[in-house]
């Protein structure tokens, strides 16, 4: 017979959770491969059987930014800081377009994976964080078209802010993160949350400065606009990029901060819920 | 010995939504309050935890599991035993940590690893390779671990030459044996397999037992859950039997499956379904009460094998139910099936009774005489609609013994084998 216990099995305890739970966050470190596995799933299988595959990932912020650019350029004339609108629109449609999508993945990750939660054990914060991550690649290719809409109307970008742009990037992973967690784990509940996304989404939209300039929110409104965290990330993102606005300032940290928030509550939030999932899903 | 797993006073509660009672019986009025409170209370159930407090007044509870100990020695194989609804998943499914239990503890030494989970996470999009290393990880598989087993898993799955067409493009013993290879080859400490026999063809149900016989030769500890009673006894040497979510024997296999098999049914050839033991699930289907009668009518548990009986299965339905049929699964006392049969079986039968108003019912039908072996058999009864939806069932409804003094061949004291004694028209001829 062979040897076929080659190290000394680890003892688990079962028992009820009670209070604040842990983040377990040795679980997650454990199932690392897991996440890799379920990101890679994501991204194989989102545009399979779809005629036009991966340029959807290109088309949906181009079309966007050509109907802004219509809409708020021609139309409406906003100011735009002596930046050529669809530049200016399609820097802040970049961490929108990914803000949302892990949003969208985010929160149907666990009603949409519901036979993996009833039937194996895992830590479900993989189920959102997977979904998130998966929107980088989706990001990563949009990004392509913001170098060709450089090129074409010859802007510089601002070369000596650019090493910050991963930060704000990692800011609004932060943010779609926390918010995901709240929504995925209020979705085992209550499918509610399918019908409140679109809502959301739209008045998170125009609560960002994606479609106008930051500057046209009157003064003494700035900090309450900054509760907003996205308005940070976007912000930030044309900072770094083109080099327009004030860069960090208090409404950036304020935005850091609720981000943290968000991030941190809905991890608990998640947590204590994740008990019950399985149960009443 | 070490040991592998430790039950300490388990017990798990789940609620049983107050929808059901409150839409069945409610007024409309009812239900336009409800919505409108439906806002309030959610607020409350975020801002709490949604199983404690007020909601517990309001809300039925069952116990799934209640007071459940003991211990099980590394390399045993223990098999478990319960009807539907006995508790016997809501074990498992705490042992291999998908749900928390409500009380109590379990120590469990080393991975779990459970074929209840066979194709978790396959995806139809992704091929058979994608889906393995998927599933793998999924699974708790690491990829190098995934890397080594790969052949032999692909082997086992005999679906070599689809292994990079994707999977919805597999017929169903495909997909299934595929998903079985990965599960099967996770080789942990600890195995627990759930009515996995219950699914794909007899081929395929021979190499899981096989395979499952291999993990526990191998020293390995096995739970085993199943309704059927020849493999348990083949399979294990000790069992539990669960009743109601209460442990209320323990004892080597043969022992158990008698104390189960002539246990929970009434004595008196008769077995009474009580509200509470009716799932909520199986509504508008509500089974009141299964009977045994020999030929003077008389309710009996012990049948003789010379004379015809009649099985009677009384039932409510709550609502019109189109394309039902209620019927009945023979087993004998090792879990071989004799027969299934089902009421409206006959043309005529399912054209008028095809579709049924609300009320009550009662199926009859009588099994001839001269049909029974001797021995103790088992009475399964199942109601649904094919194709649909399942209402009821229970695999384990009523038991009775059979009485063969007269039947053909009792002159040699013998044991004859085979389910069924049929009297047979035997004639002898001199030919030469």
């Amino acid at each position: 017979m062979t040897e076929l216990v080659k190290h000394e099995p680890t003892t688990i305890y079962i028992k009820p959770s009670t209070g604040f739970t842990a983040l377990n966050l040795r679980d997650l470190w454990l199932y690392r491969e897991l996440v890799f596995f379920m990101v890679w799933r994501d991204i194989k299988v989102r545009y399979k059987q779809t005629l036009l595959g991966a340029a959807w990932a290109i088309l949906q912020p181009v079309l966007t930014m050509i109907a802004l650019y219509f809409l708020f350029d021609r139309v409406a004339k906003l100011p735009t800081d002596n930046v050529p609108y669809p530049i200016f629109s399609y820097t802040a449609l970049l961490p929108w377009g990914l803000f949302v999508a892990a949003l969208n993945q985010g929160s149907r990750s666990l009603t949409s994976n519901h036979n993996m939660i009833t039937k194996v054990y895992f830590p479900k914060l993989i189920l959102p964080l997977a979904s998130v991550l998966a929107g980088l690649v989706d990001f990563a290719v949009a990004s392509v078209i913001l170098v060709g809409l450089f090129l074409y109307y010859q802007v510089t970008p601002a070369w000596n802010l650019l090493w910050v742009l991963p930060l704000f990037l990692l800011l609004a992973i932060i943010t779609a993160l926390g918010v995901a967690l709240w929504l995925s784990a209020i979705n085992v509940k209550y499918r509610d949350v399918n019908y409140v996304l679109p809502f959301l989404t739209q008045f998170w939209f125009f609560a960002t400065p994606v479609a106008y300039s930051a500057k046209a929110i009157s003064e003494k409104w700035q900090l309450v606009y900054s509760l907003n965290p996205m308005a940070g990330v976007v912000n930030g993102f044309r900072w770094a990029l083109l080099g327009i606005g004030n860069g960090p300032d208090t409404g950036l940290w304020v935005s850091v901060g609720i981000s943290i928030l968000i991030l941190i509550t809905g991890l608990f939030y998640f947590r204590s819920m994740e008990k019950t999932f399985a149960d009443t899903i | 010995m070490t040991t592998a797993i430790s039950v300490n006073n388990l017990s798990k509660r789940y609620r049983i939504g107050a929808a059901q009672t409150k839409f069945r019986y409610g007024m409309l009025r009812d239900v336009f309050v409800d919505s409108l409170t439906a806002p309030i209370r959610f607020a409350k159930s975020l801002a709490g935890n949604s199983n404690n407090g007020s909601s517990e007044k309001n809300n039925n509870f069952i116990w799934a599991l209640k007071d459940v100990s003991f211990d099980l020695d590394e390399g045993k194989v223990l098999g478990i035993v319960g009807r539907n609804g006995a508790g016997k998943s809501t074990l498992l499914k705490i042992l291999s940590r998908v749900t928390e239990p409500t009380e109590g503890t379990v120590s469990v030494r080393g991975r779990v690893g459970s074929l209840l989970e066979v194709g978790t996470g396959f995806h139809p999009e992704l091929t058979g390779r994608e889906n393995i290393y998927m599933n793998g990880a999924i699974l708790g598989m690491k990829g190098t671990e995934i890397d080594k087993k790969f052949d032999e898993m692909v082997e086992f799955s005999e679906v070599a030459q689809f292994i990079d067409t994707p999977v919805k493009r597999y017929s169903s013993g495909m997909y299934l044996r595929l998903a079985f290879a990965v599960a099967a080859h996770l080789e942990p400490e600890i195995l627990v397999v759930d009515e996995v026999l219950a699914v794909g063809d007899a081929e395929f149900q021979r190499k899981c037992l096989g395979k499952m016989n291999d993990v526990a030769q191998q020293g390995r500890t096995v739970l085993f859950v199943s309704h059927n009673m020849s493999a348990i006894l083949r399979l294990t040497q000790e069992a539990i039997v669960l009743k109601k979510g209460q442990l209320i024997k323990r004892a080597p296999t043969p022992e158990a499956v008698d104390y189960y098999l002539a246990s929970g049914q009434a004595e008196s050839g008769e077995r009474i379904w009580d509200a509470e033991d009716v799932p909520a699930a199986s509504a508008p289907f509500r089974p009141i009460c299964l009977r045994l009668k020999d030929r003077t009518g008389k309710v009996v548990d012990t049948v003789r094998s010379t004379e015809p009986v009649t099985v009677e299965w009384e039932y409510q339905l709550d609502a019109p139910v189109t394309g039902l049929r209620v019927g009945m699964y023979l087993n004998t006392m090792r879990g071989e099936y004799v027969f299934t049969a089902f009421d409206t079986d006959d043309a005529k039968q399912y054209e008028q009774f095809g579709a049924r108003q609300a009320g009550r019912y009662v199926s009859r039908c009588h099994i001839p005489a001269d049909f029974f072996n001797e021995g103790r058999y088992s009475l399964g009864v199942n109601a649904s609609s094919f194709g649909v939806r399942r209402y009821f069932m229970d695999e384990n409804a009523l038991s009775f013994n059979v009485d063969i003094s007269g039947a053909p061949g009792t002159q040699w004291p013998e044991i004859r084998q085979g389910p069924i004694r049929p009297r047979l028209d035997w004639k002898i001829e001199k030919i030469d």
